[in-house]
Order: structure tokens, then C-alpha cells, then sequence
């Protein structure tokens, strides 16, 4: 029994603990080879990293929440560009032409709309034909992509409305704003996941379907619900950044499900899905950003950076498994 | 028996867990053309040591010995080529892949660049296969065969080596009458070529029939060996549970009320037809029948799970429809279903969240679910089965099989059912936690509670029910009272051998 305690411990915690390890090695590292003169730690580095790590977060928050239900959405990324031109194009529209600032919450509106309702067309394909999720948001992340560019061609879409800039890129309380809707979902996300019936239901689905099914639990429309969460979270994350930036590319959020999911990974929620944590998966989030800054910050270019994610994440996966092994003895392979 | 060289012995074999002593110091031996059984509650160690036998584990003290050579089996594969062959209860099979390349996997026999011999192989399972008299040739794809058959697959493996010891675990559990008698055949024929057989089971007739000599195995350590000609079950199961167990039946009749479900005329496709009962509050209805008779599908189509094409299904006089279990539990119905890990309980989740998952949307205050609503449903309901588990935050994986049944139990009992359908309640759960789930199922009807037992274990429905429904193929042979039906008439009428129907 201790052991096991020790066990579960160790991987709640371990995301953090990689986090304070980043920090340390780029402090010191950062010390010797960094060429620019500021601190790592320096408090306004790290208010932006967790700004930074907002768009793709926001989205893996909601991803966690797919994962633990035993599904999968590749089509995040397609989902916040389309939502982005959505929320940019229609500032221009002449219908909202007298409406002044007050188009601000009417696009943002629409926009969450968009990204909802297409996550919900993911997930009723998946309640009423039985095709695996991961399928289904294949094809939807080819086919959503192919309507950002069918909007407006290859053309980016552009509308910078200075009200909204200025809403995106203040601070309260020394945090921007997108942390401000990071941190909110966060806690949003794991009181659902953690104190409502659809949270217990999505991990009991995500564990044990069939027995689910015999606790009359319906499984087809709770998937769906999760589907439009993580669909209206992509469109969230799409606002939250497009509002400061106010240009989108039809090529933009490509391979953010891949960054989804690798924090979701790495902040330990099993890809079989039944088991994870919202706020472990934020940890995910921050240990990527950390990661990418911290690379840059002692000199190394992009490239390095993903290769040595890539490295960390199987490593850390590997770890995962001889804990979860620990007094099992399972086959070798 | 016991001169000679044995096929096969171990000695003084230790094997620790963290934390567990799973095997202290047990001994074992196999003579060449010998049936061993090795017998023992969940737990007890028998899996354990077969995987020591098999080379999956290696033992922490003691020594293996094949004809008096010692012997280390660093794995499955090792010991196979030394002549020991594992036949697993759980088929470990590649289905998508035919008879012949099952037999040879990992061995296939090749030409030059690597390429597979085909000819070679199929010739050489073809022989193996005609050896075991199967109907199959060595081309038929596996997943296209019967349980049984896949089972002589899997036995044709342990023929394409010179086997001096063979382990069958459990190797009936899933098999027909039918099949069970070919498969004693095949056994009996290894044994007169010389092989031993080591024969793991549950089932104590079966053990009685083919073993020469029975051994036992409790809480890890060895409790001494029988000869089969000599003992009786009594005997083995004292030695088993270290105590005696009474197999009595139930012959008290039950104060019955009012009808709560009756069946009329339901038929499900090929599953089932034609099927009448009613079940009475207070009542315990026995279904007994083969593995296939269409039991289990009956249940199913009470909670819901499946659309019946034909007959109603009626609850206090009513006609109703139950299309999905959410339908079926509202109506007051709930399946305790057959196989408790797949289809009953979310084994990574705590006792409490499983014993609550059908009625947790009840339990909340506000947005968020009540703890202290569940915290009571679960204490109530742990008091009342007697469930042993450290609290409410275990890990419903890590109980024994007994505990895991009364969570499911308990989790229905708590939405306060009208009728209560257990599919094989005692179906992987040792035999003292047995009378335990069966003084349960009959203490629930007492309480008023109309409950249906699907049991394949003819003990079991003679020792709970009170009116026992014979099937076949899907038809209802006949419905007995406890105090009229034999166990002659039950076999009789679950094989189809009895067609005067009595309802």
C-alpha cells in the first residue's frame, strides 16, 4: 500500500517536478551561455511564457478532457483557423456596420458559435455512426481546413480593431489576459472534470464503456457534449489570440492538435483514455512553453527545440510505464 | 505413482512480489502418462506457479527439474523448447492468421532470404492437426473457428515439440459437453504417449473424471496431494478452504407476493423464442442451461441491452417497453452482469464512485456532486454485504473477486430495484466467498426482492432457487420446482433430451 501511494505521488506530482528542474537547468545554463542580459526567471519572462503557452493550452485543456473520455479530436487546429476568420471577417460585415465596438461580443459570439457547432458535428458523426474518433476528426481536420480555405483562398484574413488590442494585451493584476482565460478555464475544467456527474461519467466512459452502458450512463450524447466543449474551447483560444493579433493565415493552428496532445501526454493523461488531470495537463502546457523559451533563451535554434521535445516526451513516457510496471511483472516484449 | 522418473518436478519453490509471498515453498512433481490436477481458490497460487512451470517467472529459491535434469526457463519460448508447453485459458491466438502459421508462430519454417516454407508448414501442422482428430484443415483462418477448436489450435502447438509435460489452465471454461468430451480424449491420448499433464480447473467433476492424482495449493503454500481413486470431493474442498462446506439445496419454500415481471411469448432473432415466466417478489428464478442456450441474452433484453422481435414484457400487469438500461433501471431492473470486470465495474475508479455511477446524477448539491450523499450510500451498503475493502477510496481493482460482486450488487441494491437479475454470480470467486453471495441472492429475496440467478453451475441454481428454468438452444424446456427437480431431470432437459414442456 505505501509503495503505491509513493507510486501515485510520484506521477501527480512529476510534471511539476520537470518544471522546477527546466527552471533550475535554464537559470544556471542560462547563466554560462545566455547572451542576453536578463535573469531566466525574470518575473516579466515568465508572466508572458504563461501568455505564450495560452492559445495551444486552452485547446489542450479541452483535450485532456476528450482523452480521459477514451476519444481523440485531431481537428482542433482546423477548427481554431476557421473560427479565427470567422471572428476577424465578420468585424467587416456590413450588417454589424452601426453597431461600433459593440461588434466586438457579436464576433466573439459568432465565432464561439462556429467552433462549437463544428465540434459538435465531430462528435454526432461519432454518437450515430460508431466510426472511432480518431478517424472522424481525421477527416474533419482535412475537411474544416479546407473551408478556411475555400473563405478566402490563400489570403490572409485581416481586421485590427484597437479597442479589442487593447483588451487582449492588458494585464490585471500582472497577468495578460490570455492567461487570465488560460487560468479560468483551467479552473472551469477541473471543477467539471473533478465535482460534476459529467466529469465522473467521462472517466467511467473512458475506462469502461460497456460497464457504462450498463450503469445507464448514455455514452453517445455525453461524447457529443465533450466534442462541443472542446470545439467552443478551440474557438476560445482562437479569440483569445486573433483578438491581439488580428491577422489570420489559412495555414494557422496547424499541428496545434499534435502540441495539444503531447501536453496532455506529458502532464500524464493515458491516450486509452479513463484516467488524467485538467490541472496536471496545464503543468504539460508550461513545461512545453518553459521548454521551447528556455532552448532560445541559451541559444538554440527551432529545430533543436522540437527534437529535444520529442525526446522528452518519450522519456517521459518511458518513466510513466516502469511506474505503472512497478511490482507487475509484465511480459517483455 | 510415484516411482519412476518424473516428466517433470519442482522443488522448494519461492516466488515474492512486493509485498506478496505468492508461492512458499511448494513442491511439485508430473510422472511421464500421468493426469496431475492442481486445485485452489483464487489466489491461492495456482497461476503463479504455472507461470513459474512455463517460464513466464522465475522462482526466488528452488529448483526445476525436466526427467531429473535441473533446468532454468528464462521464457515461455525456453521452456517450450525444453519440452514444457503452456496451453493458456485465455486463447493467446493471432486470429487473422490461419491454423497452420498459429501452430509454427514464432517458428515458421523457412527457405533461402527468409522466405516461409509453405509446403513444409502446411503439411507438418496438417499432420498435427489430423493427429487430434480436428474437422479443420491448416488453412482455415483462426478467427473463423469455434472456442473449441481454437483450443485444439492452441493444443497442436504444444504437439509441434517432443512435450514431456503439458499445463492445461482451465481448459473447459468456455467449451460445450460436447467439446469437453473430445478434449478429455485428446488428453487421455498425450497421457498414453507419455506425456504428463499438469490439469488446472474450478470444476470438480472434471477433476474427478481425468486426474490420477489432485494437489492443492492454499494461500500460497502446498496442503498435500490426494490419488483420485481414493478421495472424494469433501475431502478436496476441506483441503481446499480449510473447512468443510455444506452443498446443501434450497428446499424452503419462499413467501411469495404479487407477480413483478412476467415474460410472454419474447423471442430475440436466432438468440431466443418463444420464452414465458413470470417472477414473483420474494422469488429466486433459477436459468440454467449450456454456455450458448440463450440465457444471458434474455437478461439482456430485460435491461435493455438488446430489441426483442417478438413478445412483451410486462412489469406489475403492465405492458412495457424497455429500449436502453437507462429505460430498464427506471423501471426498476437492474443486471448484475456476467463478466464483473468487462461489463460490471470501472476498475480504475474508487468503491464509492462504482457503487454510485448509475444514480450519482441524483446525488448533488448544486452544480457538483454530493461526496457526503455517496460517502453514506456507500457505508450503508458496505455494512450491509459485509464488503471488505480498506474505504472508499480503494481502487475497486485492487478487491477480490467476492468483494468486486457485492460492489456491483450493492450498487443496484442501493437504487432500490424491484428485480434483481444476477448472470453467474460466483464466476471466478472461490469457493467460501461462493456461500457468501449465495446466503446474499437468498437473504434478497427474502427482503422482497424479485431476483433472476443465471447460473451454468447446476450446485449453485439448486442451491438458491426457487423454480429453475431449463433452456436449450434458445427454447425453454421446462420450468421445475425445487422441491420436484433432480439432477437428472435438469441435465436431462438442459440437453434437450426432455420435450414435454411444463410451464
Amino acid at each position: 500500500m505505501q509503495s503505491e501511494q509513493t507510486v501515485r505521488f510520484l506521477k501527480k506530482g512529476a510534471i511539476w517536478a520537470f518544471i522546477v528542474l527546466e527552471l533550475v537547468f535554464f537559470s544556471v545554463a542560462g547563466h554560462f551561455l545566455s547572451l542576453s542580459e536578463g535573469a531566466f526567471m525574470d518575473l516579466d519572462n515568465m508572466l508572458l511564457l504563461l501568455k505564450q503557452s495560452a492559445p495551444i493550452g486552452i485547446i489542450a485543456l479541452g483535450m485532456t478532457v476528450i482523452m480521459i473520455n477514451g476519444n481523440i479530436d485531431l481537428s482542433v487546429g482546423a477548427i481554431f483557423a476557421f473560427s479565427a476568420v470567422i471572428l476577424l471577417d465578420s468585424m467587416t460585415w456590413a450588417v454589424f456596420a452601426g453597431l461600433g465596438d459593440w461588434v466586438i461580443p457579436v464576433s466573439w459570439g459568432l465565432a464561439l458559435l462556429t467552433g462549437t457547432i463544428l465540434g459538435a458535428i465531430n462528435g454526432l458523426i461519432v454518437w450515430k455512426t460508431g466510426v472511432d474518433a480518431f478517424i472522424v476528426t481525421l477527416g474533419a481536420m482535412l475537411g474544416y481546413r479546407g473551408l478556411v480555405f475555400m473563405y478566402n483562398g490563400e489570403q490572409p484574413t485581416s481586421e485590427l480593431n484597437w479597442t479589442l488590442v487593447d483588451f487582449a494585451e492588458a494585464q490585471f493584476l500582472g497577468l495578460h489576459t490570455a492567461t487570465w482565460f488560460l487560468l479560468g478555464c483551467t479552473l472551469v475544467l477541473w471543477l467539471l472534470m473533478t465535482r460534476t456527474v459529467h466529469g465522473r461519467n467521462a472517466y467511467a466512459i473512458g475506462d469502461n464503456r460497456e460497464a457504462a452502458v450498463n450503469a445507464g450512463i448514455r455514452v453517445g450524447p455525453h461524447m457529443m457534449k465533450n466534442f462541443m466543449l472542446i470545439g467552443f474551447l478551440s474557438a476560445l483560444s482562437a479569440v483569445v489570440f486573433y483578438s491581439e493579433s488580428g491577422s489570420v493565415n489559412p495555414n494557422d493552428g496547424s499541428l496545434y492538435e499534435l502540441w495539444a496532445i503531447t501536453a496532455v501526454v506529458l502532464g500524464g493523461t493515458k491516450l486509452a483514455g479513463g484516467s488524467g488531470s485538467v490541472i496536471s495537463t496545464l503543468g504539460g502546457v508550461i513545461a512545453i512553453q518553459l521548454l521551447r523559451k528556455g532552448l532560445g533563451y541559451i541559444g538554440s535554434d527551432t529545430e533543436t527545440v522540437n527534437l529535444v521535445i520529442g525526446l522528452i516526451l518519450i522519456a517521459v513516457l518511458y518513466l510513466d510505464r516502469q511506474l505503472n510496471r512497478k511490482g507487475k511483472e509484465e511480459l517483455r516484449i | 505413482m510415484t516411482e519412476g522418473t518424473p516428466a517433470l518436478r519442482l522443488s522448494g519453490i519461492v516466488k515474492t512480489f512486493p509485498g506478496v509471498r505468492a508461492l512458499d515453498d511448494v513442491s511439485f512433481d508430473v510422472m511421464p502418462g500421468e493426469v496431475h490436477a492442481l486445485l485452489g481458490e483464487n489466489g491461492a497460487g495456482k497461476s503463479t506457479l504455472m507461470k513459474v512451470l512455463a517460464g513466464i517467472h522465475q522462482p526466488n529459491e528452488g529448483d526445476i527439474f525436466i526427467e531429473e535434469q535441473k533446468v532454468v526457463m528464462r521464457s515461455p519460448l525456453d521452456a517450450k523448447a525444453k519440452g514444457v508447453v503452456l496451453i493458456h485459458q485465455e486463447l493467446s491466438l493471432a486470429e487473422e492468421l490461419s491454423a497452420a502459421e498459429n501452430i509454427y508462430l514464432g517458428e515458421l519454417p523457412t527457405k533461402s532470404f527468409g522466405r516461409v516454407d509453405w509446403a513444409t508448414l502446411h503439411e507438418k501442422s496438417g499432420a498435427i492437426l489430423e493427429r487430434l482428430k480436428c474437422s479443420f484443415g491448416p488453412r482455415t483462418i483462426v478467427g473463423d473457428l469455434s472456442i473449441a477448436n481454437m483450443q485444439m489450435v492452441e493444443i497442436a502447438r504444444a504437439l509441434t515439440v517432443d512435450a514431456k509435460a503439458v499445463i492445461f489452465d482451465e481448459p473447459t471454461a468456455s467449451l460445450t459437453d460436447a467439446e469437453k468430451v473430445v478434449l478429455f480424449d485428446i488428453i487421455r491420448d498425450l497421457k498414453a504417449r507419455g506425456v504428463g499433464i499438469v490439469y488446472i480447473s474450478h470444476r470438480m467433476d472434471e477433476i474427478f473424471t481425468i486426474s490420477d492424482r489432485i494437489s492443492v495449493l492454499r494461500d500460497g503454500s502446498y496442503r498435500g496431494t490426494l490419488m483420485t481413486a481414493v478421495t472424494n470431493e469433501e475431502e478436496v474442498t476441506k483441503l481446499m478452504i480449510g473447512r468443510s462446506l455444506d452443498l446443501t439445496r434450497n428446499v424452503q419454500p419462499a413467501e411469495m407476493g404479487d407477480v413483478a415481471i412476467a415474460v410472454q411469448g419474447l423471442s430475440c432473432g436466432k438468440m431466443f423464442q418463444d420464452i414465458s415466466f413470470e417472477v414473483r417478489t420474494g422469488e429466486v428464478l433459477g436459468f440454467y442451461g449450456l454456455v450458448g442456450a440463450g440465457r444471458t441474452e434474455i437478461a439482456e433484453t430485460l435491461f435493455g441491452l438488446r430489441t426483442p422481435s417478438a413478445g412483451q414484457i410486462l412489469i406489475d400487469g403492465e405492458v412495457v417497453k424497455i429500449n436502453s438500461p437507462m429505460d430498464a433501471i427506471r423501471m426498476g431492473i437492474s443486471l448484475v452482469p456476467e463478466s464483473r470486470k468487462e461489463q460490471g465495474l470501472v476498475l480504475g475508479m474508487n468503491c464509492k464512485d462504482n457503487m454510485t455511477l448509475p444514480q450519482v446524477g441524483d446525488l448533488t448539491a448544486g452544480p457538483f456532486v454530493s461526496d457526503g450523499a455517496e460517502i453514506a450510500i456507500f457505508d450503508q451498503y458496505r455494512d450491509k454485504l459485509a464488503i471488505k475493502t480498506p474505504g472508499w477510496r480503494e481502487k475497486v481493482g485492487n478487491l477480490s473477486g467476492g468483494n468486486q460482486q457485492k460492489i456491483v450488487i450493492g450498487k443496484w441494491l442501493s437504487m432500490r430495484p424491484r428485480v434483481l437479475i444476477v448472470d453467474e454470480p460466483t464466476r471466478g470467486i472461490d469457493v467460501g466467498s461462493k456461500s457468501e453471495i449465495h446466503a446474499l441472492i437468498r437473504d434478497l429475496a427474502k427482503q422482497g426482492y424479485a431476483v433472476i440467478v443465471i447460473s451454468s453451475e447446476m450446485p449453485e441454481v439448486l442451491q438458491v432457487s426457487d423454480r429453475i428454468v431449463a433452456m436449450f438452444h434458445g427454447r425453454l424446456m421446462r420450468i421445475f420446482s425445487s422441491q420436484e427437480v433432480t439432477e437428472d431431470s435438469l441435465v436431462q432437459a438442459i440437453s434437450g433430451l426432455n420435450t414435454d414442456r411444463v410451464a
